[in-house]
């Protein structure tokens, strides 16, 4: 028996350590490359190496006069601050229908709004430019916001869906006892409630759709250039040091924004 | 009181019956037809991408990656949701920030810190030639072996997310009953944990696999111009070649190709009830 108990504990023990070893590999793995795209932005010299000759905030100056990429990254915020407001709105609304229906009707909707999220994105955006010029129309932001909401609305429908799954009903049905219109009900009790899952699937919505190339490839041009394009087609071309510094910024700001998300939407908790 | 409220659907229904099913529809018709402007029907497109070895190949190799992609992301993934699932609150919230962290970061930024880490003179080269493991540079970049890392890391969140879902949702009881029956730990989740966890393991698979197969950035910037997948095929014929019949029938296929294996993996969760009863 005793030994039995030794070797249960030594079992459990390597389980432990493997899970652990692997988990830490991957947390390096994860986190690592992120570390490294700043502190090679903050290089002094030329070129892009690691780890860096002298450090300096230059390349991020530089990027004061980088008027094709400051116009890119607007472009990329217009279009996925409209991208986020849509994707929040109808997301919500068929989120709010689908969770009061049984039928197979609701179910289709759910499976039909949720399939951007498998289907190839590239293809998707290729069938939009096909159909865009076969009504006889040109590409332009508005398509592009629309396209992005096709592709990011699944975000909100999901995050809004699981926190809709745990408003209570007696809720609705005591508010419209109380002669609240149904307005009124959503505004004061089903919203405050479900408020953080949308919230938090918005703010994926808009950091899918300021990251979405698949879409952006085929219904951008050079006018209206996204900023993860114009970041690729430098990278793809002349690499300088540069889109390090502008990937550092993005770096910076993800971690912020994410930080204010889990401040405020509880982020982490919405989407598992 | 049902029909009014599945009305709210409907602002969203229009939006995709205009912008998601009308082009896919259009996109099969100009797959079938001869030329752009879509005069007459032909399957022509289709019997030359299935007769080529040259289209072929570019098929297999993508399903072939996403796979490779998927099975690294489990390795890892796994472990991560285990750990998670048992560590306290705190931990738990810190190591899930971390696991999503690279999943909001641009992928373009990404998979450019990559190139920073993988390249001639990239920080991996560096390591292994400062230990002696090799004398001349490692070639990394613009190998398959540097696209399924890469997809990995990009991809990773997707399978830990739907794995830990279903892993706390489990009663835990269940693990320490195994336990407490006699069966060791590696036996309590090779016999109960994995196949309770089996649903979200799935789930994981799906949104890696049809994430990583259409990776766009991360293959052409790390597989570089020799390492063709559809999805650059499908660009470069569309934009380049200004094929526009060709590349709509190889991106019908390439959906079909993702759709087939999302399908096989999604009757594998009917199947587990069963495998995990006996």
């Amino acid at each position: 028996m005793q030994s039995q108990n030794s070797i249960i504990d030594w079992e459990a023990m390597s389980l432990r350590f493997v899970f652990t070893a692997l988990t830490a590999i991957a947390v390096v793995f994860l986190i690592g490359p992120s570390l490294i795209v700043i502190l090679t932005s903050l290089t002094a010299s030329q070129s892009l190496k690691f780890p860096p000759d002298g450090l300096s905030l230059r390349w991020y100056v530089a990027l004061l006069n980088a008027d094709q990429m400051q116009q890119a990254a607007w472009t990329s915020l217009v279009v996925a601050f409209w991208a986020a407001v849509l994707s929040a709105v109808l997301g919500t609304a068929a989120a709010l229908a689908i969770s009061r229906s049984n039928s197979t009707a609701g179910r289709a909707f759910d499976m039909l709004f949720m399939s951007p999220l498998l289907l190839p994105a590239l293809a998707f955006g290729f069938a939009a430019l096909v159909f865009i010029y076969q009504l006889g129309l040109r590409p332009s932001i508005p398509f592009l916001v629309l396209g992005h909401v096709v592709v990011c609305v699944p975000f909100v429908l999901r995050t809004t869906l699981a926190a809709l799954t745990q408003l209570d009903p007696a809720l609705l049905d005591a508010s419209a006892s109380l002669g609240a219109s149904r307005w009124m009900t959503f505004r004061r009790v089903i919203l405050p409630l479900i408020g953080r899952g949308v919230g938090a699937g918005s703010f994926l919505a808009f950091m899918a759709s300021f990251d979405n190339v698949p879409v952006s490839l085929f219904l951008a041009d050079e006018r209206t250039e996204v900023l993860p394009i114009h970041l690729w087609q430098q990278i793809e071309t002349n690499l300088d040091v540069r889109t390090a510094a502008a990937s550092g910024l993005i770096v910076i700001l993800t971690l912020l924004l994410m930080l204010l998300a889990e401040r405020f939407a509880g982020l982490t908790r919405q989407m598992r | 009181m049902q029909s009014g409220d599945l009305k709210l659907v409907l602002p969203l229904a229009a939006l995709f019956a205009v912008f998601f099913i009308a082009p896919l529809c259009v996109l099969v018709v100009m797959s079938l037809s001869t030329d752009a402007e879509m005069h007459r029907l032909t399957v022509a497109h289709y019997v030359k991408f299935f007769t080529d070895a040259f289209n072929y190949s570019i098929l297999w190799n993508t399903i072939v990656l996403g796979v490779k992609a998927t099975l690294l992301c489990l390795l890892f993934g796994y472990p991560i949701a285990w750990v998670c699932s048992r560590a306290k609150s705190r931990w738990q919230a810190v190591l899930l920030f971390l696991v999503i962290l690279p999943i909001m970061t641009s992928v373009v930024v990404r998979t450019f810190s990559w190139i920073v880490i993988l390249g001639r003179q990239g920080v991996l080269n560096q390591i292994a030639m400062g230990l002696g493991l090799t004398s001349e540079p490692l070639r990394l970049l613009f190998t398959e072996f540097g696209v399924v890392i890469v997809l990995a890391q990009v991809q990773m969140p997707l399978m830990v997310l739907p794995i830990l879902t279903v892993m706390s949702k489990t009663d835990p009881n269940l693990a320490d009953a195994s336990r407490a029956l006699g069966a060791g730990e590696w036996r309590t989740l090779w016999k109960v944990t994995l196949p309770l966890s089996l649903p979200g393991v799935i789930a994981g698979c799906i949104l890696t696999y049809s994430a990583s197969v259409t990776a766009f950035v991360t293959q052409t910037l790390i597989g570089g111009a020799r390492l063709v997948y559809m999805p650059l095929h499908i660009y470069q014929q569309a934009i380049g070649a200004n094929n526009w019949p060709f590349a709509a029938a190889i991106s019908i296929i390439f959906m079909f190709a993702v759709l087939i294996v999302v399908y096989l993996l999604n009757l594998l969760t009917q199947v587990t009830p069963a495998a995990a009863k006996s």
